[in-house]
This record gives C-alpha cells, structure tokens and sequence, in this order.
C-alpha cells in the first residue's frame, strides 16, 4: 500500500494501482471515456488529465500507476483546463444529435459535456460524417457518434475472444467498423451496447422506443443458461420490459451477459403469447375464465386416475422453470398418487439415476472456472451454451491454462486449446478409457475394480498421454461434461469414466448443466425417483423417456414443448397426440400444442413471476416479478396452488411463493454439494467395432433452447440461429454423394426428413449434425443415434 | 384644526369633486373598450393558446419522438409514444396533449429543439364534450397546417428576441 493524496483527502492505495482505480475507491470521480475496469488499458480519449504535483503536464488518470507521496488535483484549474480542452476536441465532430439518440439521457458524452464542454464552439468548418454500419440484427449503430474510445474494439479482442470490431484509417479518418463486411456474430456481442460511452452502438430491437428518463430499472436473474446471470429490465410506464442489461456480480457475470439473456425479453410479446385460459371443446379452442378451466383441468385428471390408474398420469415440466413451481408440481403430483414425475426431457440414459448425485453442479463456484489450470471439456460447446462459463474458461486459457477438448464437433472456442479430441459421439467413451488408462499408467494408482477388463481393448494416444498429464500437473484441475454428454445414450458410462479420471487426476467433476434451473429442478424433486432435498422417492416412477415411450393417458406440462424439447421428438408429439387428456402449463401456445392439448393455462413467464433459481454453482438466488403478468396470465405457483386446492391435496396453503421458498429450503437444507457417485464397473467397451456407423451429433441450436429463446425475433435473425440443415465434413459428404447447399435426406428409426447439406469440416468423422430445438428438424426421431443419408 | 379643515372639505364637496374630474377627463380620452368579438385587442407574437405540430415546408411532420417536452411537461398533460419509422427515422406513433390538463405554461414550445410542438395565437376554442379537449396527434398536426402562415409569422417577428 502507497500513500497518496487526491483534491486534499489522504488515502491509501494498491501498489501499482492506477490512479483512476484509486480514485474511484476514495470516490472521487474522475471523467472517462475510455477507460473501463474490465479493459486493458488505451488511455486514447485523454479526458481523465489530472494535475499531479511536480508534474509538468496534466498525466492521464488511467494509464498513470500511484506512487508514494503522490499529490494529484482533479479539479484544479490546470486540470479543469486540460479536461476542458479535451472535451472541445471530441465535441468537434460530435452531432448535436442528443434528442434522437438512444443514448440520449444516459451518455457520458453528454453527461461530462454539461460538466466540461462549452456552450459555443469556435469550430466552424465542415463536421465529419461516417457512413453507418449493419452490424447484425442485435446493434445498431450511428457511427458519425463515434469518439473512438476503442472500448467495443478492446472488448472484442480482450473478453469475446473475437476482433470483429476494429478502427481502420488514421486522424480525421479513423473508423470503427467491421474488418470485411459482415455482422458481429460473438455471442457476447451485445456487452458492447453498454460499453459505448455515446450512442454509437444501441440496441436495435430497442430502438426509439422509450428515452432513459422514463425506465424504471429492476432486478431479476437470467432463467436460460446454467449461469443464471444477474440482470437488470428496464420497465417502461410500469408494466412493459424494453431493455435488459447486466447487473454487476463478481461471483457470476462479472459486468457481461451474454445475447441470449439481453434480448430473450422481446419473447414476453411476441404473437404466441398466450394470454387467457383456453380450452378444447369438441376439437375447437375457445377462450374461457379461469374457473371453467381449472374445473376442465380436475375433471380430466380425475378421470383417467379413476379410469387408468395414477401411474398412467405423467408430469414433465421445462428446467428453465422455477424453483417454487417445480416444487409445487411435483407436489401435487405426488399428492395424487402420480410419480411419472421428471424434467430431464434431452436425458437418453437414465441407467444410473440412483447413483446420481444429489443434484449434478458444476463443482465448484463459477468465478473458480478462471483459477483452473487444467480444464477438460467433454461434449460441450460452451461458448455457445454457456458464454459467460465460456468467459471465464477463456480468462483461464489465455493465462496459459490447458484447456482440453472431447467433442464431436470441431467448435471454435476462442481460446488457446491444448489439446483435442474430435470424434463420433459413438467414441467417446472410448477416448475416455484412454485418458483413464493414461492416467493410471501415470500415477501408479490401483485401477478399480473391473477397470483392467473394461478397457483392456482400448489403446492409448499421444492424446491421452497429454490431456492426463495436463490433468494430473494441474494443481487446480476440472473435468466438466457439456449437455452433449449429459445427453448421450451413454451418458452413465461417460459419468463413470469422467469420475474415475478426475478421482485419479485429483481435479473436480463438473456439470456444465443444459437450463437455467437444471440444478433447482433435482433440488425440489422433479425426479421420478427422487423427493425435494435428494431422498428417494417411495415409489420410483417413470422417466421423461419412459413416459414418452409408453404412451400414457394423461400429461401435465409446465413450460415444456415435448415435441421439440424432447430427445425423441417423434414419440413425443406421438405420445402426446394419443393421450386422452393433456394440459399445458405455458406462457406460450403453438400449432403443435393447439393439436395435442385440451386445456391450457396461461402462465407468467420470467419477469412475470417470482422466481428462484439455483445456477450450476448452487446459488439460490430469489426475485420478484419485475412487470406485472400480461392479461390473464397469472404466476405458475399460483396456479398450481389453486390446482393442489382444488384436488383436495394438503399443504396447499401458501399465501406468498416466499412460503414456497421456505418449504423447500427447509426441505433441502441438508444437501450435499458432491458431484462423486460411486465406482460401478460400465460394461466392457470393445473395439471400435461401430467406426463406419453415421450417427446424429443433435447439439441444441444456440437459440433454440427454451420456448422464450424461441420467440425472440431479434436473437432468431442472427447467425447462431442457423436454419436446419445436415452439416457433414467434407469426406462423409463425398462417401455418401451429398453435396453442398443440395437437399438430402436423413432416416432415422423409421422417421426421415429432407434437408439441405452443409458441408463442414468442423464435424467428426462418421456423424452429422443436425441441430434440435427445432421444428423444421422435430420430425426426425432420436438424438445421438445412428441415422443414414441419401441424396434426395 | 383638523376637524375644521374636514368639515369645510365635506361643505362643499371637494371629494366629490375630485371624483368627478377624473371621470370627467376620461370623456374626452381615446376609448380603449373593445367590441369582442367584432373586435379584438392585439395579441403578443408570444401568446400561448391551442397548440399546434408543425411541419417542414416538405410536409414531412417536424416531430422526432425526443419526448422532451413529455419530460417537461409540469401538468404531465402530453403523451407520447415513440417507434422507428419505415424509412428509420425517430418518430412518434402517438402524440397526445391533454388540454384539460395543460395550464399553457409553453415549457413544451420552449424545450422542442426542432419548433415542432408551438403555442398559436389561438384561444377562441371549445369543446361539447371532454375528449374534444383532448388532442390527438392527427389533431394537433390539422390545427398546424391550418397556421402554418401565422405561426410562421409570430416566430419570424419574436426571433429577434430569443
């Protein structure tokens, strides 16, 4: 620590802190333009001049570091006049354009130039005018505004990982664009509409449609990824969302969010919003009161119990759901005698369900993910999945950490990685085996019992030998399972085999978990086998797929699409479509669900509702509805409350979801947080003896993932939002005589579906990837399974 | 004393008098009452009556959606709605004043950077019912077009002074 004084106040200061750094924790402020805590350091815009005593020039505040005994004036005459001059200059080419600028009410620029600019300028020649760009369909841009602060340029390269922003031409002439022309395509990409000090770059789905003065800004948690990022909504005139933006958590998402949970909102207005209660009479919908029908819901459900039994009853509900309607679900279902109870739709292998822990969670708090020195990702493109998981991933990797990869799919992370594995899903757990007979080869452990026979076929790689050694010489190391692996037909044995490679490797077993309540949803029960808290269920009911496969006579949904959302889409809308009986909890009505349904009750989305929700790094983390529900839509508690009234259950007494809360959190109050199950032998893995089978890699699209994602217009008219197509590397493409941007058609268990071809080379050997989430994809059958092509 | 100066006062009526001279003196003055409504008394460039959108000699409307006179607004009587146009332009999708609300303080003339939203001459105006008081976007820019001459004029003769 340095001692120092600013404008008379002695403090103390980090040594080697920057001045501005200092001067913002003694709360003195000093005005910036380019300087931002979480960016390296430009200091080009020169607004923060300072006066420091023996100084002969006013010094820059960001790029000058504290030194003992420093005297430094912020608002001295010198400084004053430096900050002055600064500001004439970049007012020069600055429009007078504030009353149609988005930015207008909440810009620096026009904040500091109350403060430091004139009310005339002594400019009079011609003003700079830049030609705008298209960035895409999230930013849009007024680049005559620009300052050249470089802070959107410094983010790209810096914290996305990608330059896609960057200033060509010099002086007068300098421009911030795009190198070529093309869109910003960085998942993360939205940040830089907060980081833009002046109007530059502004929401495009935001455009015009309300001024600062006029938002009221509240808090809420992104319900999507398992990261569960800490956000702000800005309402307008009390009752519509018209903006989100990050709210600052240091454990979570630091000051970033990624695009997904920036412009989800524009979901809660779309067409398919369902606004009143809506029941099927004799094929045909009509609206109706809440009382008809809740009455429809009790008649139906009572009905088949008394006709077909409870367990021909089942329950599914979207794990981007929350805590306290989980909860309450899988409440009342049990209640009722019903224990087809399950959330885990994309789940292929449900083989080791006891054994799973409590709930599957990353393994270790997420801001830990940079700490890492080794990281081993299996079947998991993260930087789609979870960007902010992936940010902190990438801090890590540019620190020189190993990041590893197992994946079918040759994503680019936007990180150094030290070594990859790109492979059929099929191989995977050979590749496993590998890394773990590596391992064992290399810390002499003793193998676990079985161990030997089980991968005694298996051959290990320079691969292998690198990822273990990378693992085992990590100090802190974490082997992390992506949805691609906690969705695969063998999921348990993958599991197993992570498991025994962290034991051996001494590094953390982590779940990189698919929605934003995956961990809330094995908290509060929404297992077939399991209650609220872990226990086991006293009677373990039918899986997600079971319930599917077997065709049952009545379903409840909360918030789910099974048609879509489903590993085996085809069974699904099937199963759906033959049941006497479905009511849908949902705040959104589709085509498919107006075939299948009979009732359905419109619920209040995220924002809507209160809401808890745990992240992968089992944080709780409780709001209120930001906005109140639109129309008739009411909370999903609520109603599922009324629902447990109505069906005579106990315990339905809540008055407030804060009751809910406490119940559960009673419930769960003796968790443990232990990702380790114990060893059990998988069964032997041969040879590669399935190398030339096809198999569908079914990676969910970017935006494809929960039914909000879905309906956001803006986030569906970017490049990660990509159409359905069957992407296949150059080889298999030629092996099959399929050719680029030409239809084919894909079979699978019985189901086809023609679509273009994409070659691409990212894609392993022997499989194919064809998005899901989709509806132009639905109609094809299962995930991760073998499937073949033919030219159409 | 006193008493006897006010009792000569009031002998021979010199109040009454005095009273009488300025009435008498008005006879002969310029008459100052005006006939309303045959005739009217001038009116300042800077009267604040119905207000008016104006446009551009284009006929492309004035407004930009800036909402500032909405910000300013002290009775809160002016609404408005904003959205992006066809063509990307700012503009309004709802402008509406209130006039049982606004108390014609021309804060709204006085914060409009492009002289968009002004305050005419006019004051002779009335409605039957309530909802004719309340001007609507399409109203406000009628009232504009029909003025457009005048309010021209009383800006050009009040822009020396601004």
């Amino acid at each position: 620590m340095v001692s120092i004084e600013i404008d008379g106040k002695k403090i103390q200061a980090r040594d080697g802190a920057l001045v501005i750094e200092a001067a913002d924790d003694a709360g003195v402020y000093i005005p910036r333009f380019c300087y931002h805590k979480k960016l390296s350091i430009a200091a080009n815009c020169r607004m923060c001049l300072i006066e420091v005593e023996k100084a002969a020039k006013p010094l820059p505040a960001c790029a000058t570091p504290v030194t003992d005994g420093m005297v430094i004036f912020t608002k001295s005459p010198k400084a004053i006049d430096a900050q002055k001059g600064v500001m004439e200059f970049l007012l020069i080419n600055h429009p007078l354009d504030c009353p149609i600028c988005d930015q207008g009410g909440e810009c620096e620029l026009q904040d500091i130039a109350m403060g430091y600019g004139s009310d005339v300028s002594k400019f009079t020649e011609k003003k700079r005018v830049v030609k705008d760009k298209n960035l895409g369909p999230l930013i849009a841009t007024d680049m005559t505004r620009c300052i050249h602060c470089t802070r959107c340029v410094r983010f790209g390269a810096e914290v996305a990982g990608v330059r896609e922003l960057g200033a060509t031409g010099r002086g007068e002439h300098t421009e911030i664009g795009t190198y070529i022309t093309s869109n910003v395509s960085s998942e993360m990409s939205g940040n830089v509409i907060d980081l833009c000090p002046v109007g530059a770059l502004t929401s495009k789905p935001f455009r015009f449609s309300a001024r600062a003065w006029e938002l009221v800004e509240r808090d809420t948690i992104a319900p999507h990824d398992c990261i569960g990022s800490n956000l702000k909504v800005h309402v307008c005139n009390g009752r519509e969302v018209v903006r989100v933006v990050p709210r600052e958590n240091e454990a979570i998402n630091e000051t970033w969010i990624s695009d997904r949970d920036r412009f989800s909102y524009e979901a809660l207005y779309s067409d398919d919003r369902l606004k009143t209660p809506m029941l099927k009479e004799n094929g045909a919908w009509r609206e109706v009161d809440w009382e008809t029908a809740l009455q429809a819901v009790i008649v139906g459900i009572n009905k088949t119990i008394t006709d077909s039994g409870a367990d021909r009853v089942g329950a599914l509900a979207a794990p981007t759901s929350t805590l306290e309607e989980l909860y309450l679900m899988q409440k009342l279902m049990r209640q009722m005698g019903v224990n087809n109870i399950d959330h885990r739709l994309r789940q292929l292998d449900f083989s080791d369900q006891q054994q799973a822990p409590v709930f599957p969670w990353l393994g270790q708090p997420i801001n830990n993910l940079e700490n890492n020195n080794a990281v081993l990702l299996i079947g998991s493109n993260v930087r789609k999945d979870q960007p902010i998981a992936a940010h902190r991933l990438r801090k890590a990797g540019v620190r020189g950490s190993k990041i590893m990869t197992l994946n079918a799919v040759d994503y680019d992370f936007y990180m150094p990685i030290m070594a990859k594995i790109i492979t059929s899903p099929m191989d995977y757990k050979h590749q496993l085996a590998g890394i773990a007979k590596a391992l064992l080869a290399q810390t002499k452990q003793p193998a676990p019992n079985g161990f030997e026979k089980l991968v005694s076929k298996v051959k290990i790689t320079a691969s292998h030998q690198a990822i273990a050694s990378a693992l085992v010489e990590g100090s802190v190391s974490s082997v992390l399972l992506g949805p691609q692996a906690i969705n695969h037909p063998e999921a348990s044995t993958l599991r197993m085999l992570a498991q025994l490679i962290t034991l051996l490797s001494q590094s953390q077993l982590g779940y990189l978990s698919e929605a934003g309540n995956s961990v809330g949803a094995w908290m509060a029960g929404m297992l077939p086998h399991r209650v609220a808290g872990g226990k086991d269920a006293d009677k373990t009911g039918l899986n997600a797929l079971e319930m599917l496969h077997k065709g049952l006579r009545a379903y409840v949904l909360l918030g789910v699409e099974p048609e879509i959302e489903s590993a085996e889409s085809v069974i699904a809308s099937r199963a759906l479509n033959d049941a006497d009986f479905v009511v849908s909890l949902t705040s959104f009505s589709s085509e498919a669900m107006r075939q299948y349904a009979d009732v359905m009750l419109p619920i209040a989305p995220f924002a809507e509702t209160s809401a808890t929700f745990i992240n992968a790094e089992g944080q709780w983390q409780s709001v209120a509805g930001v906005v109140p529900p639109l129309g008739e839509t009411r909370p999903a508690w609520k109603v599922l409350r009324v629902l447990g009234n109505l069906f005579g259950c106990s315990g339905f007494d809540y008055i407030t979801s804060d009751d809910v809360l406490t119940e559960v959190k009673q419930l769960t109050k003796d968790c443990q947080t232990d990702n380790t199950v114990v060893w059990c032998c998988p069964a032997p893995i041969t040879t590669n003896s399935n190398a030339d089978i096809l198999v569908r890699i079914a990676e969910v699209q970017m935006y494809a993932g929960d039914s909000l994602q879905r309906r956001a217009q803006a986030l569906q008219n970017t490049h990660d939002a990509d159409f359905a197509a069957i992407r296949i590397n150059k080889a298999c493409a030629k092996k099959f005589g399929l050719k680029d941007g030409v239809k084919a058609t894909a079979a699978q268990n019985g189901t086809e579906i023609t679509l273009p071809v994409v070659v691409d080379d990212n894609v392993s050997d022997n499989s194919v990837l064809i998005h899901c989430g989709l509806r132009d994809s639905a109609a094809l059958s299962t995930d991760f399974t073998p499937i073949s092509i033919r030219p159409v | 004393m006193k008493i006897i100066t006010d009792y000569f006062k009031s002998l021979v009526l010199i109040e009454l008098l005095k009273g009488l001279m300025l009435t008498g003196k008005y006879l002969f003055k310029k008459n100052v009452t005006v006939q309303y409504p045959e005739e009217k008394t001038p009116i300042s460039p800077r009267f604040r009556g119905l207000h008016a959108l104006r446009r551009y000699p284009n006929g492309e409307e004035r407004c930009i959606a800036c909402k500032l006179c909405e910000a300013v607004c002290p009775a809160l009587a002016i609404t408005i709605e904003s959205e992006q146009r066809e063509d990307g332009s700012r503009r309004t999708k709802r402008y509406d004043i209130d006039l049982t609300k606004c108390i014609f303080c021309g804060y709204c003339e006085e914060s409009c950077p492009v002289d968009s939203i002004v305050e005419t001459h006019i004051f002779e105006y009335h409605g039957e019912e309530r909802s004719d008081l309340y001007m609507t976007k399409d109203k406000l820019l009628a009232v504009g077009d029909r003025y457009e001459k005048d309010i021209a004029a009383n800006r050009a003769a009040d822009a020396k002074f601004r």
